[in-house]
């Protein structure tokens, strides 16, 4: 056997409180597409710090190409030939894209030798990109090329990529898929986590689950079935959501022709957005992030208001009525940011309740708090929703992001809404939880309340939804019976490619 | 090395523990000061915290205690729903002046009438006063979204010149022999704030001071307007999700935060002033903002923090007459005390550790 590009030996870290990696060993080898798997807090993030050089091991070691490796800081890391593309870009907006790169390299060359790299680069690897472009104007999945290209530019042999495709369409990612097999034919490495189980099957050639800080196993997932793998992630079996098909029912909720401004300079104007949304069914809109969805959101949610009859909830204008008179007439709404938008970061649990179930629970009276029904309401909301917290006075930011998210939609849920619109209702969430959530959505179809549900993940969207359209910049396309949807057909409704090409092989 | 770590949620200890322990860093920075301008910093402190209380004028300073506290209590009681709110109304001296101009503006209209009319029809007016002048930089900033902080902070400046042109003008007393500055109040009996225990500086002002902070302490800890004021200061769009309309919450915060400074003004002008005249004000509507932020934007907290704003403003005077130390070293000694209060707040948010080994 060769040496590997990357041996990981008995690698601990701990935390206050936590051991967020518990001595994990395992291999990359040159040219091999790795998965790390496991679910929020398995301590996929913790390890890749330590390789990436952001965090230092407690003990355990590494070694890249047989020499002992310990990366003091990224830049030794990269140095050493290992990048990272990072799940949340840390691109500015106002910047064009090669000065975007030049942010990112130890010692830039020339503008201009910079851009013609980039072009040379991105045409090597079917990733097109514009260097003179402002990063503000671009699509999610263009950014991440810029991302991507900024790494590719420092010729590295081992790519960490952290949830590359959670902002693609499925062409992109078809095409993400090409440029990377195309890295690993030239004998680097990549290190690839993901949520995306089927996503992995087809990529990768080796896989890591790690489970409580631990390395619980390795696998091949080629030959692995997903639910094997989400299985051992979460170290039991858990029910995948099962629906109750029934008919749908009368209109609930129907927007005809809603135009909206952008409320800022990269946010994105609503155009002409109708939809029908009926009792008891679920109503998936997919899309990649920034063509809408928080717009349609804060449209529907009553943040921002239109005309009256433009949105009709039972066959009554609601268009110029706030959050809270629609919420009284049953049409409540769970935004996809949690910290800021949903909940307010430093207020506790019981203060985030009486946020949006004051007019529905009845937790005011003549405008004065009721405390302790509020303080019931949370609890309730805790109980229900298997919100793992120490109680209703914890402050929200101190929750994991799959546990707030857990309880930002319980709390919309258990006020019986005639209507739910919830936006990236699993985002971030491990399998369980998602599972759940995705149930407790289900479950509230089968009483008749009618849902739309927002998100990105099609997985998420095929499996919960019973008919489909698609947000691409602003537009809404018809919506579509989900049964009948082939991936392919779906990709074509969210925008196509973005002008993404194969890589040229 | 030290290194901050976020706490996972604010500290309810430190949140107390932060104002106390500023005040003491204050104390040994402003006594480093002290000795460093060749007093004896011991005396110097000592002069400002004890003499007043306890020292032997201490029956003619106690009751300028109240008399200097209730109007910084009543202003940072208004500024304090505003800064919880994000809205930053930085201009409550000039609200200060109008509500004091307006309240003595009815006095001598009235004047020499007797009757029992005259001080709520003034209450009214100083409220009325300060709310309009804070109602500018609301309206600006709803209708063409201008900055509220410089708005309302060059209104400060237009109203000193309207309050130089009334003591000059309008307002000047008649039978003055041409000295500028109106009628004395003090000497129109309806109009006149007086103590209503005499010798304890116990004036309408303290009381309506002690009102507002219990009002306060209600609107925030029970009422839904107080929930959507601090909401809206934390997360804003997690407010506008609740259903909070922004525009309201600035003109209900602005103009409150208005009328209560000129209420202050009205019973300042009304009573220990006694008249309008050109150095009416001596800064109250800013070190308010001190007030504010000393107190944690908490009635309660205000409360206290205004009456120790009071002590190093009356200590301060003292030590100066007696100890010779300039006007300048006792402001930046109370600018100290805020600046020692941020620096510490770090703490409520953080906690500090010592860096063992290198390990980021």
């Amino acid at each position: 056997m060769t040496t590997p590009l990357l041996s990981i030996n008995g690698l601990t870290r701990t935390y206050p409180g936590v051991i967020a990696n518990d001595s994990v060993s395992f291999d990359i080898q040159e040219g091999e597409v790795h998965a790390l798997l496991g679910e929020n807090g398995a301590g996929k993030s913790t390890l890749v710090k330590m390789i990436y050089g952001l965090v230092k091991p407690d003990s355990g070691g590494m070694s890249l190409r047989g020499a002992p490796y310990a990366p003091a800081n990224p830049s030794a890391a990269r140095a050493a030939g290992v990048a990272m593309v990072f799940q949340h870009f840390s691109l500015f907006d106002a910047l064009n894209v090669a000065e975007n790169v030049a942010l990112g390299m130890e010692a830039p060359p020339p503008m201009r030798r910079l851009a013609a790299r980039i072009r040379e680069v991105s045409e090597t690897y079917g990733l097109p990109l514009d260097p003179a472009r402002l990063t503000g104007d671009l699509s999610a999945g263009e950014r991440q090329r810029v991302e991507i290209i900024r790494c590719l530019l420092q010729e590295p042999r081992l790519l960490i990529m952290d949830e590359p495709t959670s902002v693609l369409t499925p062409q992109e990612v078809d095409i993400l898929f090409e440029t990377l097999r195309k890295l690993t034919a030239e004998g680097v490495a990549i290190l690839y986590i993901s949520h995306k189980l089927e996503e992995i099957r087809a990529l990768c050639d080796a896989a890591t689950i790690l489970r409580h800080g631990r390395n619980v196993g390795t696998c091949v997932p080629r030959e692995t079935s997903a639910r094997a793998m989400a299985e051992a992630m979460v170290g039991a079996s858990f029910n995948a959501p099962r629906r109750a098909g029934q008919a749908a029912g009368a209109v609930a909720l129907e927007v005809r022709g809603l135009s909206l401004s952008a409320p800022s300079a990269f946010g994105t104007a609503l155009r002409d957005v109708s939809l029908t949304l009926l009792q008891g069914e679920i109503l998936g809109i997919g899309g990649v992030a920034g063509n809408g969805q928080d717009e349609v959101l804060a449209a529907l949610s009553g943040e921002r208001l239109t005309d009256p009859d433009t949105i009709r909830l039972d066959g009554a204008p609601i268009g110029r009525l706030g959050p809270n008179a629609r919420r009284a007439l049953g049409l409540l709404a769970a935004p996809e940011e949690r910290l800021g938008h949903a909940a307010a970061p430093d207020m506790s649990l019981t203060e985030n309740a009486l946020l949006s179930a004051a007019t529905r629970e009845g937790l005011t009276r003549h405008g004065f708090i009721r405390w302790g029904a509020a303080r019931a309401f949370a609890t309730r909301v805790i109980a229900d929703f298997d919100v793992r917290t120490p109680g209703p006075e914890t402050a929200a930011r101190s929750l994991s992001g799959g546990n707030l998210q857990k309880f930002v939609i319980g709390r919309e849920v258990l006020q019986r809404p005639r209507v739910l619109v919830v936006n990236q209702p699993t985002w971030g969430v491990d399998a369980a939880a998602a599972a759940a959530i995705r149930q407790a959505l289900l479950d509230l179809a089968a009483e008749g309340a009618a849902i739309l549900c927002i998100s990105q993940d099609l997985d998420e969207l095929l499996e919960i939804a019973d008919r489909f359209a698609a947000l691409n910049e602003g537009r809404l396309s018809g919506a579509r019976p989900t049964a009948s949807l082939s991936l392919d057909e779906i990709g074509l409704m969210m925008g196509g490619a973005h002008d993404m090409e194969v890589a040229h092989v | 090395m030290l290194r901050l770590e976020k706490r996972p949620q604010p500290s309810r200890l430190w949140t107390f523990a932060t104002p106390p322990l500023a005040v003491l860093i204050t104390m040994i920075a402003g006594g480093a000061l002290f000795a460093a301008l060749g007093k004896d910093p011991a005396e110097a402190i000592a002069t400002i915290f004890w003499q007043p209380l306890f020292g032997e004028f201490s029956f003619y300073y106690r009751p300028q205690l109240l008399i200097k506290a209730a109007p910084l209590i009543l202003i940072a009681i208004g500024l304090s729903l505003g800064f919880r709110a994000g809205i930053w109304n930085i201009g409550a001296e000039g609200q200060y002046i109008m509500g004091a101009l307006a309240g003595a503006g009815v006095a001598l209209a009235l004047y020499p009438l007797e009757s029992r009319i005259v001080f709520p029809l003034m209450v009214l007016a100083g409220a009325l006063g300060g709310w309009a002048w804070a109602m500018i930089p609301a309206m600006l900033k709803l209708r063409f979204g201008t900055n509220e902080i410089l708005v309302s902070l060059m209104l400060v400046y237009v109203a000193e010149q309207l309050l130089a042109a009334m003591a000059l003008g309008p307002m000047r007393n008649p039978d003055g022999r041409g000295f500028p500055g109106s009628r004395n109040l003090r000497q129109y009996e309806s109009a006149h704030n007086g103590e209503l225990i005499p010798g304890t500086g116990m004036h309408w002002g303290v009381a309506a001071a002690l009102i507002a902070v219990i009002l306060a302490y209600v609107l925030l800890s029970r009422h839904s307007l107080g929930f959507h004021i601090r909401l809206a200061g934390q997360a804003p769009r997690a407010a506008r999700f609740a259903g909070v309309r922004p525009g309201r919450l600035v003109v209900f915060c602005l103009g409150t935060a208005g009328a209560l400074a000129g209420l202050a003004g009205m019973f300042e002008v009304a009573g220990p002033a006694g008249q309008v005249s050109i150095d009416f004000n001596v800064g109250y509507g800013f070190t308010a903002i001190i007030v504010a932020f000393l107190g944690r934007l908490h009635p309660v907290g205000i409360a206290l923090a205004g009456l120790l704003m009071a002590l190093t403003y009356i200590g301060g005077e003292m030590a100066q007459s007696t100890m010779g130390l300039p006007a300048a070293a006792i402001q930046l000694f109370q600018g100290m005390l805020l600046f020692f209060l941020l620096a510490v707040d770090l703490l409520t948010n953080f906690r500090l550790r010592v860096r063992l080994r290198e390990a980021a």
